[in-house]
């Protein structure tokens, strides 16, 4: 495993060694665990906790060219309150904007837990020159987000400079200041469970906070097998380091049960400590109306239409 | 190549676990209790024995209890076969054969094997229940295993029936007549499955025991045979103990012993046939290695290492109870393996979230227990997660034993429960000389990111079923069996006709 350097001056202080190399992943019974535990039966009692759970951990999540700073506003409000009048209701983690949009959230989430999360880093390509990706996660966090979502260089991942995907998540992470980091993969486009686990460990050691599955602009994004691979890098991370990352999958995740299938995930690779919004969040946007019909439904024993529930 | 670090911002829980790094698995968000229904499914407060397509009451007039292995409760009773009875099953088995089966056109004999896998499939949902309630099994493994799989034996070996002309390179094939068929507890349905669905195919007829402390489902099966209106005689099912199992074998007019069980009894068996003429197939007991290389995919095979010990509790002859780790991965495993013990759920068969259901009997329960003790007085370390086991019933926590010695009894002696012993090897060689060293030989894993090597493991494994990167699979189209002691013969695929037929 990846022991914490030791010795060195204190310019070396907290360095890791490369990861090793990555460990070989069996594609079918990766997936057959994976969906093994969608087999969970969450019912009653175990269902209404673990939905207010999901939505305590959701980044609500609008990112189109056509946000506007009433759409903005009108996803933060849902999601200080994503039920008013309800206060058994959580609200949720943080609402996933671009920078420029970032004041706006912020504002509208003044005084509330919700954090504000940017995407930066020339998302979804990545494909900018470095300085440009360093300048907009600065300013991004100079302009009040609390989190940084960003994207790795695919093109240099798979063209094996993963040297200088390392760095360039090391220089973002210097870049977010006191802002946590998320590291979005984009594992729809690199092609393997092998490539998800290198990834994820290339990003554990340059310092992210968070590894994430996708931007939500490709397809195939989130899925439990591919969710399951980096909940299994995170835990050796954590025998290795005793540092807990934390872990995203966000895009495609739309019902109740879907978002439970994936608390069904943690719960059973990482164990109880992951159950928090600091460890676990689920990147969606429109998955809180889904899970706010399975709790009315549990609550009162009959669907509601959807026009009960605001669309943002 | 260095990375540059940010110095992780500790947590006042990580810090009070500094150094220890181990996930916790409580109670953070616990599952709900999802018991399976079970107010549809009808058992008979008693059964009969099942000759000649009715239901007959014994000739002595004894019944025995059959208990819920979880509660401890007494779920019906069944008749218990005495000699005369067999020797009526068996009757009515060849008059069926004479009259009606061999006589039928393969194709037809197809039509009705097609009829009970779609009636086994049909009722499903009170099988997987009758099962679990019988056996303790899990519903989820009834559910997702036991009953499709014999579903689908079914459904193969009806394809079979009227092509058995080309199964060996088109020699001329004919039926046996009677087979005597004696299965085991731990899969009651899919053994049933096993060995009836190839035996009709072929043409024969058969005299069916079930284990006397799992007989509910194969009541349920004649009920289906009936349903599906197979010709009267062509199955029977006696249900009964050890004497039952030797009147059938030991029956004259009997062509073909089909046994799957212990290796004692199926010694006892083959002495009982030596000179007889009559056909036998054996399929025994197990001590598996499961080899885990270190360039292995490390965490599908602790997956692996879980299913292939505590699937159905351990009562499975493939079982992988020995494992062999490559020594330079030993505690990360082992550390992955326990991290992965603590999330199971040992418990209620019939909740659906149960990982490890009741062991089947209190005989056996006291077996474990009893192997168990040894292993801790030999020296190797004894761990399991902390359980809470119910109070009623028949349970046994899922237990790994590190430290073990080939010569260990717990190494070498079939445990037949939830009871892994790790062992540790350095050369690819040493695995083998280790997994070969036993009087077992039915079945081993190898987990390696190596094609080339899982290969030749695969062909230096003295057992009948390797697994690469996999355990514990089951296709009927995949012939099954053993080397050495653990039995002869092959059930399943096409070679799991050949024990049904002569063949010229």
């Amino acid at each position: 495993m990846h022991p914490i350097a030791s010795g060195g001056g204190p310019a070396e202080r907290g360095t890791l060694p490369p990861p090793g190399p990555t460990p070989p992943i069996d594609r079918i019974a990766v997936e057959e665990r994976a969906a093994a535990l969608g087999k969970r039966s969450i019912k009653k009692a175990t269902k209404v906790a673990g939905l207010k759970l999901a939505i305590s951990m959701m980044d609500l999540t609008t990112l189109e060219g056509a946000d506007s700073p009433g759409k903005v506003r009108a996803l933060c409000q849902k999601a200080r309150t994503p039920e008013p009048g309800d206060e058994s209701i959580p609200s949720c983690a943080a609402v996933c904007v671009y920078p420029t949009l970032v004041p706006v959230a912020k504002k509208a989430l003044e005084g509330s837990r919700v954090r504000v999360a940017s995407v930066a880093t020339a998302f979804p390509s990545g494909l900018s020159p470095l300085s440009v990706k360093l300048e907009d996660t600065r300013r991004a966090v100079e302009l009040g987000a609390d989190e940084i979502d960003m994207v790795i260089d695919r093109g240099a991942f798979l063209s094996g400079q993963y040297q200088r995907v390392a760095d360039e998540i090391a220089q973002v992470k210097e870049a977010c200041g006191e802002a946590h980091l998320k590291v979005i993969l984009e594992t729809g486009e690199i092609g393997s469970y092998d490539n998800v686990r290198r990834a994820s460990d290339l990003a554990m050691h340059a310092g992210t906070d968070f590894i994430k599955t996708s931007t939500g602009k490709i397809q195939p994004a989130a899925t439990p097998p591919v969710t399951l691979v980096m909940l299994e890098a995170i835990r050796d991370f954590y025998y290795a380091t005793g540092r807990r990352i934390g872990m995203k999958p966000a895009g495609g995740i739309r019902t109740a049960k879907q978002a439970l299938h994936y608390l069904v995930l943690v719960k059973e690779t990482l164990g109880d400590a992951w159950l928090t919004p600091d460890l676990f969040r689920l990147g969606a946007s429109t998955l809180l109306n889904d899970v706010l019909m399975q709790l009315k439904k549990e609550a009162s024993g009959a669907y509601q239409g959807p026009d009960y529930f605001s669309k943002d | 190549m260095t990375i540059k670090l940010v110095e992780p911002k500790a947590t006042a829980a990580g810090d009070r676990r500094r150094g220890e790094r181990r996930l916790e698995f409580a109670h953070a968000w616990d599952y709900a209790p999802a018991p399976e229904a079970v107010d549809h499914v009808k058992i008979l407060p008693r059964y009969e024995l099942f000759i000649d397509g009715k239901w007959q009451a014994p000739e002595k007039g004894r019944y025995f209890d059959t208990l819920s292995p979880s509660t401890e409760q007494k779920l019906s009773e069944v008749a218990e076969a005495s000699a005369e009875d067999v020797d009526r099953a068996v009757r009515a088995a060849r008059h069926a054969y004479d009259r009606v089966w061999s006589r039928m056109k393969p194709l037809e004999r197809g039509k009705y094997i097609f009829r009970i896998a779609r009636i086994i499939q049909e009722r499903s949902r009170e099988l997987c229940i009758v099962e679990s309630l019988d056996g303790g099994k899990p519903i989820k493994e009834s559910r997702d295993f036991d009953v499709p799989t014999a579903a689908a034996h079914f459904f193969y070996y009806a394809g079979w029936a009227d092509k058995l002309g080309y199964a060996f390179g088109g020699r001329p094939v004919s039926a046996l007549g009677v087979a005597g068929q004696i299965i085991p507890w731990n899969f009651p349905l899919l053994m049933a499955a096993w060995k009836i669905a190839p035996a009709l195919a072929c043409g024969n007829t058969v005299v069916l025991k079930p284990a006397e402390t799992t007989p509910l489902s194969a009541m349920f099966l004649a009920e289906i045979i009936q349903e599906a209106e197979l010709p009267d005689g062509v199955v029977n099912i006696v249900t009964g103990a050890g004497a039952t199992g030797a009147a059938l074998v030991a029956h004259p007019d009997v062509n073909k012993v089909a046994f799957t069980g212990s290796t004692d009894v199926g010694k006892r068996i083959q002495k009982a046939l030596a000179g007889t003429g009559k056909k036998l197939t054996l399929e025994l007991g197990g001590k598996a290695a499961n080899i885990v290389f270190a360039d292995a995919p490390l965490d599908q095979a602790v997956d692996g290492i879980v299913n292939g010990i505590f699937f159905n509790q351990g009562h499975v002859c493939c079982a992988g109870s020995r494992l062999l780790l490559e020594e330079s991965v030993h505690d990360l495993v082992i550390r992955k393996l326990r991290d992965r013990m603590a999330t199971l759920r040992v418990g209620d068969p019939l909740d659906k979230n149960t990982d490890i259901g009741a062991i089947n009997s209190r005989m056996q329960l006291e077996k474990i227990k009893e192997l168990c003790a040894a292993g801790e007085a030999e020296g190797a370390e004894r761990w399991s997660p902390p359980c809470e086991l119910p109070a009623k019933g028949f349970f046994f926590a899922p237990t790994v034993f590190t430290g073990v010695a080939q010569s260990h009894r717990i190494a070498r002696e079939e445990i037949f429960g939830p009871v892994l012993s790790v062992l540790t090897f350095r050369t690819e060689a040493e695995a083998v000389e280790k997994a070969n060293n036993t009087f077992y030989g039915l079945s081993a894993g190898v987990w390696s990111n190596k094609g080339a090597r899982l290969f030749k493991m695969a062909t230096q494994l003295e057992a009948g079923v390797v697994w690469g990167n996999t355990y514990n699979k089951f296709d009927p189209s995949s012939p099954f069996g053993g080397y050495k002691e653990s039995g002869f013969g092959r059930e399943g695929g096409r070679q799991g006709l050949a024990a049904y037929l002569h063949v010229d």
